[in-house]
């Protein structure tokens, strides 16, 4: 095999561990709440087996032996043996954490040292072991005796059911030691349906020198009593499917397996999946001499595995039709083209008008509908590389876990809207600002258990994470029942850092606001969680720059709720096109509150440059942006110009003044950066529908400069709103 | 052409495209070149430096307009329809730079370069980095590095 085809199979299990490790992770939660069924606790068990495997095959010794450990307590669970319990699932989450670690760091080939895992691995270990069965590790051990797995509970049981009797053949190929498979979990396996007797056949080992470490040379027969259906014994080889030989032979209650078989074989043959009665199963036409059941001698039933080879492709190539997996930068090249097809169609329009066709009616048809597909074909793009936020939220809940065992707090994460769906790149970009505002949720939003109890709450605070679309923007919530935020330090701390002069009259919502303020931290202690030096006001520029805007509300001792609004994608905006000084311009039509007309008399000065407007009485500072943008160097004349309300991310509300409107449309979002540079103002250009570049305006650093060049930094909260 | 930068570094023929800003004579190489296009009305950036005469769009891309006699100190060019803008490639980013006409494209031996005279010009020290004589003409080689400053992405 090349490198590769080696490379790209391994590339192909690492997607294949990610898609798994996010199920899985579902899955434990699930258990977590209770909601543990035995597919769910199956699910996981196979998640973890298939990782093991796959980690096999390329040799990751790490990640095999942790994966095994992990294994192997979720084996417990699934056999009834380990009840989900909070004390169990806690190691058990964070053993998937572990995981997740190992598999990251084996992709990118990065080694973790073991000391950092070792007690998770210890605390997983532990779960099984409290059970008091030695696990059986060495296979080759085995002695060609009758070995008792110990399962009274299960053999002690009152058998309302007739009894089978099976005869296992059970000879490994290569393949399944390769795929990190053990020929002692499956026939532990067994132990779980019924009393075993296992033989060991070693008559097919070779003398040493002719021996291959890597083959396979035992076989076992094993005789199980069992009330369990064919179908349950046959479900144990399921992982080694096509990796063993396998042959189950049936004998006993003769009606019972009879019906059995025809069951067997209707599905086999791809036929009825269920029969009518016992005669018509009977007189089905197959090889096997029906008949001869009722009579001794008791028949042999030879089961026929090819025929559940076909059953699970059938069901791996219908899945295979639904999805496909598909490049990134493919994507990404579709979402440029189509970009420039609306440009250029947006230019046909203009030209055939500019060319005075217009008044051939079908020029004017046929141009409107290439508009309407036009949007759509960019629509359904941009739906191909829309994603559900889930696993941005699972990795969340991880994140909640790790702050809560680091600061002794009890804290649940529940999740909604996990399903809303918003475009890769504001999915990527919001993990960091997210986790950050998780992270805070925890430190500093939820209580002690002490406090939350002497507070009359329960010890276990919630964290709710929600996301929604609501008037096309996603909206996402983080909510906390924490202590709420602390108004009168906040403000202290604001007086003491110099951030707000002593006698500012602010308003509750003003205050809550600080936060977002450059270098705050209300923490007493700077824990190491929240106090990294990265504060709100990161997280609120990184929601600013993804074109969202962030709020906060808070109850005292009720919690707080932070939310914020984002674009679902951040290849187009609506925006509204204005004139100043000759120039386009593009506003942001999320910023916009209202438009208005300057009269006489709603203008006043204010210092040397300033000016506000009055609003229906309240002041509001007014920009011009042609002299904010340096297009022209005296002021315009507000009583032949438009102003525009805007309100920026934090709530502040200013009016832009410019010469006139033009329309409202979708632009196509065009960096700046990637030939020129950042631009103070300007968030990015757009191409006009003649052709000609044009700039979105940054409205939240337009706000700020202003407020900087006319005010000074100390007053701008206080003037606000 | 590759086949001789392969025999001899002293030998290699090397193609510049010569254009004209002002009076004088420059040339950039060929390699950087992506392409040659007419003058349109660029629109102009907020808080530029004077020699950034705007952003143009380019097959949906947007780009940068460097007026090349401005950056060099020789006066703002009025563009004209025989203005021409020289799309090039300096290192990640693609910009254009607007100079009166592109008079030429030369090939020239490598050895034939000579160093810039040592003159005490801010022009020459920066953005010249040889010379070369054909024809009784001196055509200047313009390094393109520094035509587009750090400062402007500072800007912010």
């Amino acid at each position: 095999m090349t490198v590769d085809t080696m490379a790209a199979i391994r590339q192909t299990f690492f997607q294949e561990c990610e898609e798994q490790l996010s199920e899985m992770e579902l899955g434990l939660l699930a258990m977590d709440e209770g909601n543990a069924d035995s597919e769910t606790v199956n699910a996981d068990f196979r998640a973890v087996h298939s990782i093991k495997g796959g980690a096999g095959a390329f040799k990751l010794t790490a990640l095999v032996q942790f994966a095994h450990t992990f294994e192997t307590a979720l084996d417990y669970v699934r056999g009834g043996k380990l009840a989900p319990t909070a004390d169990v699932m806690k190691p058990m989450l964070r053993a998937a954490d572990v995981l997740a670690d190992l598999v990251e760091a084996s992709r990118d080939g990065k080694e973790i040292e073991e000391s950092t895992y070792a007690s998770v691995a210890a605390d997983v270990k532990a779960l099984t072991a409290a059970e008091g069965e030695e696990e059986v590790e060495e296979v080759i051990d085995f002695q060609p005796t009758v070995i008792d797995f110990g399962m009274p509970e299960i053999a002690a049981e009152p058998t309302t059911s007739p009894l089978h009797e099976y005869r296992i053949h059970f000879a490994p190929r290569p393949e399944l030691y390769a795929n990190a498979n053990e020929a002692a979990l499956i026939i532990r396996e067994f132990s779980r349906l019924g009393s075993i007797e296992v033989s060991c056949d070693t008559s097919a080992v070779p003398s040493l020198d002719a021996i291959d470490p890597e083959g396979a040379y035992l076989s076992w027969q094993i005789r199980l009593s069992s009330e369990a259906a064919i179908e349950a014994v046959r479900d144990v080889f399921e992982f080694v499917d096509g990796e063993t030989e396998i042959n189950i032979e049936t004998d006993g209650q003769p009606e019972v397996s009879d019906a059995d078989i025809a069951a067997l074989l209707a599905q086999a043959l791809g036929g009825a999946p269920s029969f009518g009665s016992e005669e018509t199963a009977a007189e089905e036409p197959t090889s096997e001499p029906k008949s001869e059941a009722a009579h001794e001698p008791p028949p042999v039933e030879v089961i026929a595995f090819p025929g559940q080879a076909v059953e699970t492709q059938k069901v791996a190539a219908v899945a295979a039709q639904t999805t496909i997996r598909v490049e990134f930068d493919r994507v990404d090249r579709l979402i440029n083209l189509v970009g420039e097809l609306v440009i250029n169609q947006a230019m046909l329009s203009q030209r055939v008008i500019e060319a005075n066709f217009a008044g051939s009616s079908s020029v004017v048809i046929g141009l409107e509908e290439l508009e309407q597909l036009t949007r759509e074909i960019q629509e359904s793009v941009m739906a191909i590389r829309a994603q559900p936020v889930k696993p941005l939220f699972q990795r969340m809940s991880r994140t909640v876990r790790e702050v809560a065992d680091a600061t002794g707090k009890q804290v649940r994460l529940k999740t909604d809207g996990e399903a809303t769906e918003v475009d890769k790149t504001v999915v990527e970009r919001l993990a960091e600002p997210l986790t950050h505002m998780i992270r805070n949720a925890v430190d500093h939003g939820i209580e002690s258990p002490e406090a939350r109890i002497a507070a009359g709450k329960s010890p276990e605070g919630t964290v709710r994470l929600s996301a929604a679309h609501r008037s096309g923007r996603i909206v996402i919530e983080i909510t906390d029942d924490g202590a709420g935020i602390d108004r009168p330090k906040v403000r202290a701390s604001a007086i003491k850092k110099g951030l707000i002069s002593p006698d500012a009259q602010l308003s509750d919502s003003d205050i809550d606001n600080l936060l977002f303020l450059p270098g705050f931290s209300t923490a007493a202690t700077i824990s190491n969680i929240s106090g990294r030096g990265v504060g709100m006001d990161v997280v609120k520029r990184s929601i600013l720059a993804l074109g969202g805007r962030i709020s906060i509300s808070s109850r005292p001792g009720q919690g707080s709720t932070f939310s914020m609004s984002l674009p679902l994608t951040l290849a187009v905006l609506d925006g509204m096109a204005v004139s100043v000084a000759g120039q386009t311009l593009v506003v942001p039509l999320t910023a916009i509150v209202e438009t208005l007309k300057p009269k006489k008399g709603e203008i006043h000065a204010l210092g040397s440059e300033g000016r506000v407007m009055s609003i229906r009485n309240t002041f509001i500072p007014l920009i011009d942006v042609g002299t904010q943008m340096g297009f022209r160097d005296t002021p315009a004349d507000p009583e032949h110009s438009v102003a525009i309300l805007i309100e920026t991310g934090g709530g502040a509300r200013n009016a832009l003044l410019v010469d006139s409107i033009q329309d409202q449309r979708q632009v196509v979002i065009k960096s700046l950066e990637a030939n020129y540079g950042t631009v103070a103002g300007i968030a990015a250009a757009t191409i006009l529908g003649d052709g000609r570049v044009a700039l979105i305006l940054d409205v939240d650093a337009l706000v700020t400069g202003s407020f900087e060049d006319q005010r000074g930094e100390t007053l701008r909260y206080g003037t606000e709103g | 052409m590759m086949h001789n930068a392969e025999t001899s570094a002293n030998s290699a023929n090397l193609e510049f495209v010569a254009f004209r800003v002002g009076a004088q004579e420059f040339c950039i190489d060929i390699m950087g070149v992506r392409e040659i296009r007419g003058w349109t009305q660029a629109t102009p950036l907020p808080h530029a430096p004077p020699y950034v005469r705007g952003v143009i769009n380019l097959r949906g891309a947007v780009l940068p307009i460097v007026d090349l006699a401005m950056r060099f100190g020789l006066g703002l060019t009025e563009p004209t329809p025989r203005s021409v803008i020289i799309v090039v490639q300096v290192h990640q980013q693609v910009i254009g730079l607007l100079v009166d006409a592109v008079s030429d494209i030369l090939t020239v031996v490598e050895a034939a370069m000579q160093p810039t005279p040592d003159i005490a010009s801010d022009l020459a020290k920066t953005f010249v980095k040889g010379v070369y004589a054909v024809d009784g003409r001196m055509i200047s080689i313009v390094s393109l590095d520094c035509v587009l400053p750090i400062s402007a992405k500072a800007a912010a």
